[in-house]
């Protein structure tokens, strides 16, 4: 694994805690009961403190002069390599419950192995801190899809059918490049394939529970990680570099 | 917020705020369930580190005193002073009573 490959791994950990954290932020105020607006508010302020932690750490390693602020605000959709699901708009709640639910149970398990690698330790402590909110981003999202699934006709059907929408977004979360492949052979990233079926297990147990149905694999979008973004990557950032990139003095 | 907020019923919290101390009534909320009232506790009542341990209780399972009779339950402690401890002198040693 090379320096630069070290480093945009991190940093790919920075963009997908970042770009979901900034998705959920705009459930404040908005949630469908009190309970659960401020739940998906922390939720959001879980991801954003991590992202922070992992491009502190990038910024550090790359040593160019730039801080955590810089790789959030001046980067472009280009540079951004998150997995495409979690740029996705919010949808409805079910929506955002669904995203939640596929990209928690894959954080989860990639935390799992991100703090027990000894590879390199300043990642290993960002992620046994990260796990635990994992952990209970995981548990808030599984105990929805059974309620929702397990609930009312119209709760099941939505639901239902915001699974079927985000399914072909779930494949790219397994899909090593050069990137992952290095970092498994370095020993920093895990295998994806084994983390595969972990997060079936997770999935299907709970889509059980639920009554819900796994959709059959079919195509799968992909690109995220490679830089190449839905179009709905680019105005999220707009609206979240606008400040920075207006005044980039600004200070509070 | 939609009117679900109505349908689903209250629950009581209780927070205890650190080991050895009893819970203590923190607020109350809104879930569908026993499971969910904890994960709405913990997000609405603990995020700022008050507790180490969370007690929910439906509303409707606590039985309260009533107001009418406020005069009857606790008016006659008024002029009972000798039921507080005042009236005995501490050893120096004792320091916290």
């Amino acid at each position: 694994m090379t320096e630069d490959q070290h480093i945009q791994a991190i940093l790919r950990l920075g963009d997908d805690t970042l770009v979901l954290g900034q998705r959920l932020s705009a459930w404040c105020g908005h949630g469908p009961i009190l309970e659960e607006d401020i739940a998906l508010s922390n939720t959001a302020l879980d991801l954003i403190g991590q992202a922070r932690n992992f491009y502190t750490l990038a910024a550090a390693r790359e040593n160019q002069g730039r801080d955590e602020d810089k790789l959030a605000f001046f980067r472009s959709d280009r540079d951004f390599q998150n997995h495409l699901l979690l740029e996705l708009p919010n949808g409805h709640f079910g929506d955002t419950i669904v995203r939640q639910f596929f990209f928690s149970a894959f954080a989860l398990e990639r935390y799992v192995f991100l703090s027990r690698q000894l590879m390199d330790a300043e990642v290993a402590g960002i992620a046994s801190k990260a796990l635990k909110e994992l952990q209970y981003h995981w548990e808030h999202s599984a105990q929805w899809i059974i309620r929702l699934g397990d609930g009312t006709e119209e709760s099941h059907n939505k639901v239902q059918q915001s699974i079927h929408d985000l399914w072909s977004y779930t494949g790219e979360l397994f899909e090593a490049d050069e990137v992952d492949q290095a970092g498994f052979e370095a020993g920093l990233l895990p295998n994806l394939e084994l983390l595969r079926d972990t997060w079936n297990t997770r999935i299907d147990d709970c889509l059980q529970k639920a009554t819900l149905q796994r959709p059959e694999d079919g195509w799968m979008q992909r690109g995220g990680k490679q830089g190449i973004h839905s179009e709905h990557l680019s105005y999220m950032l707009a609206e979240m570099q606008i400040l920075p990139r207006t005044y980039p003095d600004a200070s509070w | 917020m939609s009117s679900t907020q109505n349908e689903w019923p209250l629950w009581e919290v209780f927070i205890r705020s650190r080991q050895g101390l009893g819970h203590k009534h923190a607020g109350s909320l809104h879930a569908p369930d026993a499971q969910m009232a904890i994960q709405n506790a913990r997000d609405v009542y603990t995020r700022r580190q008050e507790g180490v341990s969370i007690w929910v209780v439906p509303a409707e399972s606590i039985t309260a005193s009533s107001p009418d009779d406020k005069e009857v339950m606790f008016d006659p402690a008024n002029d009972k002073v000798y039921r507080h401890p005042t009236f005995y002198k501490l050893p120096d040693e004792v320091n916290n009573m």
